[in-house]
């Protein structure tokens, strides 16, 4: 079901050097290659929908992580997370879905299409990156498990380890971290889980070993290192929107004519360009308005930031 | 009759011989550090921090800066609490403290504008006018300005030492601005800035009625 989508980037936009591939999704890969599929094109790795923008460094990348889970330092995560167990791993999946259960992480791979997809990230915090992610059509996954019609939001939430992760040992977010997303958003082809970056398997302080990835929302929405996902007829508890509602809505749509209470969106400094990092102008659902604007017709997006 | 010096006699006894030009020095040594090390980052000659920069290095330097400011601001208001409640006597050195202090919050504000905003002047009013945080930041270097103009003798002989006296008590709104700014910031109710705003809030309230200006 990979690259189901279209879009105005060709063959042409596709830079050669980011032929990384997931080891797991090389395999996933090659198997779709031998079936002459359409899938084919994960082998060289960049989806239609990846941007020609320049990806920041595999450091940068890991090294700048909001994950409070491991504290509230830009570098502790990269500090910290190397304290979670990410193997076995499982994601029950359960509320208004046909076959409820868990899943186990190598029971999930062995049945999804790993392909790269190069992505704009921008944080809330009004910076942003650009990620090789790997990964999977997060609707894949939901289709496995058979979604019930009554079914209108998806619901996710964090594993809950305070052993492991020593910042959920302090109370100021309501543990475990939860999201959630509207069924046509968490449908979206853009929507995907990512199991990699730059073909190397996710490192935990990215959300090991899978984590959401909204490309159009601000980075907080898309949630780490998942345990559950309930299919449900009312709209999730989001963590960010218990703590400050009147900060983060529960769309939060990147967009540059609402501001955060405290800041501007209008602008984001892009990381990586160096003591003078360019800053540069916020896209409307961060440069994906065209494949997504769809989805909010005739909504207020003031009202529902 | 001998007198037997108190602990606090003998640190001031200690003290006396040390010039102030010797704490300008070492105070401004971190901030000399910082503007050599954006300095050589750059033209690109060397890494003067060692990686700490990260990769949001305007942030990181913003930030330094900004702690650095108000750690020298807590030190020069902490001088006159000394003095009430240890006996000791600093207050030679308060005014090149507040110098410092004053002279950090200009390099964290000019890194906010310059590498930070890089002169966008329509962001920086819309951040002054709408973002509580900068708004407060703002008033608070703002109110500190007449009273580092006048942070010098001839000001005192000029204005006699009640106005003066009086209108350095603006020191103490915009210690608490600080303390705010930096606790506002924050996505979430940050330990450390949280520690800081409470070292602040004790400052001010062990003044008690002296924060009011006199009138007579």
């Amino acid at each position: 079901m990979a690259n189901r989508y279209k879009s105005k980037l060709t063959w042409a936009d596709v830079t050669p050097e980011h032929m990384f591939l997931n080891r797991r999704g090389f395999m996933a890969g090659s198997a779709a290659f031998a079936a002459g599929s359409i899938a084919a094109p994960a082998l060289a790795a960049t989806s239609q929908y990846s941007t020609d923008a320049e990806p920041n460094t595999f450091e940068e990348i890991t090294t700048y992580n909001n994950f409070y889970e491991f504290g509230t330092g830009k570098t502790d995560p990269s500090e910290y997370a190397h304290a979670l167990t990410t193997s076995p791993w499982a994601v029950e999946i359960d509320g208004m879905v046909d076959k409820p259960g868990s899943y186990s992480f190598e029971d999930i791979m062995s049945q999804m299409t790993i392909e790269e997809r190069i992505y704009r990230f921008r944080c809330v915090e009004a910076w942003s990156m650009v990620i090789p992610w790997n990964g999977f059509e997060l609707a894949d996954l939901l289709n496995l498990a058979g979604i019930q019609s009554s079914a209108k939001y998806v619901s996710f939430e964090t594993v809950l380890r305070p052993d492991e992760m020593w910042g959920q040992k302090r109370s100021f977010i309501p543990w475990p971290y939860r999201e959630g997303l509207r069924l046509d958003e968490a449908m979206h082809p853009l929507t995907i889980m990512a199991t990699g970056i730059y073909g190397k398997d996710i490192p935990n302080q990215n959300g090991a070993p899978l984590r959401l990835v909204v490309p159009w929302k601000y980075g907080f929405k898309s949630i780490k290192s998942i345990v559950k996902i309930t299919l449900t007829d009312t709209q999730p508890e989001a963590s960010w929107n218990m703590i400050q509602p009147r900060e983060y809505g529960f769309y939060s749509n990147v967009n540059p004519n609402v501001d955060h209470p405290r800041w501007s969106q209008a602008s984001e400094r892009q990381i990586g360009g160096g003591l003078l990092a360019k800053r540069v102008p916020t896209l409307m659902f961060n440069g994906y308005e065209e494949e997504v604007a769809g989805l909010y017709e005739n909504m207020d997006l003031k009202a529902n930031f | 009759m001998s007198h037997v010096l108190t602990k606090a006699e003998r640190i001031n006894a200690a003290l006396r011989p040390i010039p102030k030009w010797v704490i300008y020095v070492i105070g401004a040594l971190p901030g000399l550090y910082i503007m050599a090390g954006v300095g050589l980052a750059l033209t690109g000659t060397y890494d003067l921090f060692g990686g700490r920069l990260g990769v949001d290095p305007a942030k990181t330097i913003e930030h330094w800066l900004g702690e650095l400011a108000l750690q020298f601001f807590i030190a020069t208001m902490l001088i006159r609490v000394l003095r009430d409640f240890f006996k000791l006597k600093l207050i030679k050195f308060r005014r090149a403290l507040g110098h410092l202090t004053f002279f950090y919050i200009v390099l964290h504000l000019t890194v906010y504008l310059w590498l930070d905003l890089q002169w966008g002047w329509s962001q920086i009013w819309n951040d002054i006018l709408k973002r509580p945080y900068i708004t407060i930041g703002m008033a608070g270097f703002v109110l500190l300005i007449p009273v580092m103009a006048t942070s010098n003798d001839s000001a005192i002989r000029k204005y006699g030492p009640k106005v003066w006296q009086n209108l350095h008590k603006l020191t103490y709104p915009a210690l608490l601005l600080g303390g705010l700014h930096y606790v506002m910031l924050q996505r979430i109710w940050d330990v450390e800035s949280l520690i800081y705003l409470a070292v602040v809030c004790t400052l001010l309230l062990l003044r008690g009625k002296a924060l009011l200006p006199k009138f007579h």
